[in-house]
């Protein structure tokens, strides 16, 4: 499977690393995918690298990534400019169960960048908002310029029929918002427990803290989605690079239903 | 060409530990006792009634190239048993004199060395450092290629047709490894179509083994040393007195091959002498593991102890996945020419022992050899079966033989499998059969 070209046509400096950037196909056509979904990004005589869907699925032509330049691979996607050319593989993986979840209150916590793989499910959510019960999202950043979608959440914030609450775990000059790490919203947060559904995105070690919440307030395992993140290389379940116990996370994930992958989820360097 | 990622490539090394004999410069075939013209050509069926999938039929020690002819000529190229650096590997081979003829092997937990059997068996020796995955699921391949043009970039997938190759003396586990691969990359959601090409070609004489080696383990993981399924013809070598061949026809394709092939019925002597070399290999094996159970003690037991103990052993050197007939796990390279206009993507075996296969940002999940050596035997032996409904592991020996520490898997199992803390448990299970 080799990748089709896309071209830049915008990209937007969200924090000091971060950076999202909107692709077109080069000579038409589109991209279907499920919210949760990811593709391989790959940068000419440079390398590939698995990076989330974070744009609209209702908007298959524009393809949007969030990505932070961590390593080599990121730091050239990053440093691409309106214009240029990527390659993109995809999509793979399992995504959001937003369809399962209709009739429910839906959770979203977002730790970071963990934002980027959630905002295609809150995308299908508002589409599809009388489909839903309440629809709440906690969203955690280390200072307040680590924010993602600044603009984007300051009008979901304005919305009668969500609830966004943000929290950065160190404030800087100015801020007046909640400080503390994105688990101390979860006691106050406004849902019916037994019918609710939470997807979670964010460093493993939140997630861990996030879904300890989440049960004390009396979620289900069964009812607790968590995206995975490993090595990949593949993305067909071939290179063997994201193992997670029994589980390929490019093809049996990266979103995982918590009680399915509960007891190794604790494991260290599983 | 600009190679972007500097990592050193993995293969496994030949370590004896011993100096073995050199078969080049004494060792040439050894004919003791071999009467050629036991059986009387004048009298062979040619094209009497065509052979069925099932039947056994004999042919002379000097019919093997015959056989070899019809397979070239039949548009295969043959890949066999053959000497190099005091191993022997798995080779193109020209014609019957290049195979291993009077050599057999010692093996054991890190030691290697080929030694005289006193006979001219042909196929002699154990599994030896190679399996047949280089050629199925090579070492290396390109991906595809990516050109900069006017109009950003040209990616050119690769393509092209497979070799057919003959693979000469496949061993039962290392049929049951290549079916296990079956399943890794033909049997998931996606196909890999370059494995797919080389597998649907490629024929396979199988050979029953004579002679276990000291690392095999075929019998208590059940699949061998008898060939029982997946090959076009299975060979059983009868050495002792008259040199001479049984001939299983496994599939059409292998019956219309032995047609070009001078032979006889097998007669009751023929198959009863064969039966027993099986049953000879079979009784000699030199390790066991309690296979049943498996999956459950490992996926269990992550906190073992035993981890730790075998970690301070390990080297995380990768041997053990170079060597092993499944290991399948492979990593990506770019590389790219120097002016910046084309690139290459290479795909080459990797080992989940290197602190890059689980590298993330930040940092390693698997950091310690700890973690990796039980990544490894969790997956082989456990986490496998989840994915692909089978074990991973064939009982070949090889990752016991070619550790440089020697490492040995079937005790590890029995460690964890005993439970004492550092993992002494010895003695505690019955079918432990150390010969």
């Amino acid at each position: 499977m080799v990748p089709r070209p896309w071209r830049v046509l915008g990209r937007r400096q969200e924090t000091r690393d971060t950076f999202t950037l909107e692709l077109e196909p080069v000579g038409g056509g589109d991209m279907r995918f499920g919210p949760g979904q990811f593709n391989m990004l790959y940068v000419f005589g440079v390398g590939e690298v698995p990076i989330s869907i974070s744009g609209d699925p209702a908007r298959p032509a524009c393809l949007v990534h969030t990505v932070r330049a961590v390593g080599s691979v990121t730091a050239a996607v990053c440093r691409l400019r309106r214009g240029d050319v990527l390659g993109v593989r995809g999509p793979f993986g399992h995504g959001w169960p937003v369809a399962e979840a209709a009739g429910e209150d839906v959770v979203i916590v977002a730790g970071g960048i963990g934002l980027a793989p959630l905002r295609p499910a809150l995308y299908h959510l508002l589409a599809a908002r009388e489909k839903y019960g309440r629809v709440v999202l906690l969203y955690g950043a280390r200072t307040p310029q680590d924010l993602l979608y600044a603009r984007e959440i300051e009008r979901w914030r304005g919305r009668f029929d969500l609830d966004v609450q943000v929290t950065v775990d160190a404030a800087t000059g100015g801020w007046r918002g909640n400080v503390g790490v994105v688990t101390t919203l979860i006691p106050g947060a406004r849902f019916d427990p037994p019918h609710a559904v939470a997807l979670i995105c964010g460093p493993e070690v939140m997630m861990r803290f996030t879904i300890r919440e989440l049960q004390a307030r009396g979620v289900g395992p069964a009812r607790m989605f968590i995206s995975m993140e490993r090595n990949m290389q593949c993305a067909l379940g071939f290179c063997g690079h994201c193992q997670f116990g029994p589980a390929f996370v490019c093809r049996d994930g990266p979103v995982f239903r918590f009680d399915r992958i509960q007891g190794m989820f604790g494991v260290r360097e599983i | 060409m600009l190679r972007v990622s500097g990592r050193p490539r993995l293969e496994a090394v030949p370590v004896p530990r011993e100096r073995g004999p050199d078969p080049r410069s004494d060792g040439g075939p050894i004919e003791a006792g071999v009467k050629p013209g036991y059986i009387d050509h004048r009298s062979v069926c040619m094209s009497g009634p065509s052979l069925q999938p099932g039947d056994r039929v004999a042919v002379g020690r000097d019919m093997l190239q015959r056989l070899f002819d019809a397979l070239r000529g039949a548009g295969y190229r043959l890949v066999g048993p053959t000497f190099r650096d005091r191993a022997v590997v798995l080779e193109e081979i020209a014609s019957a004199g290049d195979l291993p003829a009077g050599w057999g092997d010692e093996q054991d937990g890190g030691v290697y060395r080929l030694r005289q059997r006193g006979d001219g068996a042909l196929f002699g020796g154990a599994a030896g450092p190679q399996s047949w995955k280089k050629f199925l699921h090579v070492p290396a391949r390109r991906l595809w290629r990516a050109r900069r043009g006017p109009s950003g970039i040209t990616v050119e997938e690769e393509g092209g047709d497979a070799p057919r190759f003959a693979f000469i003396g496949v061993r039962a586990c290392d049929l049951h490894a290549i079916a296990i691969q079956d399943r890794v990359f033909l049997q998931g959601t996606y196909a890999d179509p370059a494995y797919r090409a080389r597998r649907e070609q490629a024929f396979l004489v199988a050979v029953n083994c004579g002679q276990a080696g000291g690392t095999c383990f075929c019998v208590s993981m059940g699949t061998g040393p008898k060939a029982t399924s997946g090959f076009d013809l299975a060979l059983t070598e009868i050495a002792d007195g008259a040199h001479r061949f049984v001939v299983e026809v496994g599939t059409a394709r292998g019956a219309e091959v032995m047609r070009e092939v001078p032979h006889r019925p097998a007669q009751a002597e023929d198959l009863a002498e064969a039966d027993a070399v099986v049953a000879r290999a079979a009784g000699q094996m030199g390790r066991a593991m309690e296979a049943s159970g498996l999956r459950d003690l490992l996926v269990t037991n992550p906190e073992h102890p035993r981890w730790e103990q075998v970690a301070a052993r390990c080297l995380t050197c990768g041997n053990c996945t170079m060597v092993c007939p499944t290991c399948f796990c492979t990593t990506v390279e770019e590389v790219s020419d120097l002016g910046g206009e084309s690139a290459e993507r290479w795909q080459r075996w990797d080992s989940c022992f290197t602190m890059d296969f689980s590298y993330l940002h930040g940092g390693s999940v698997r950091a310690s050899a700890r973690s990796r050596y039980r990544q490894w035997m969790t997956h082989k032996l456990a986490t496998w079966i989840d994915q692909f409904g089978t074990s991973g592991c064939v009982g070949c020996g090889r990752c016991i033989t070619w550790c440089p520490v020697g490492i040995d898997i079937t005790e590890e199992v029995r460690a964890i499998r005993g439970g004492a803390p550092g993992g002494a448990g010895d003695g505690e299970v019955k079918d432990d059969a150390h010969a």
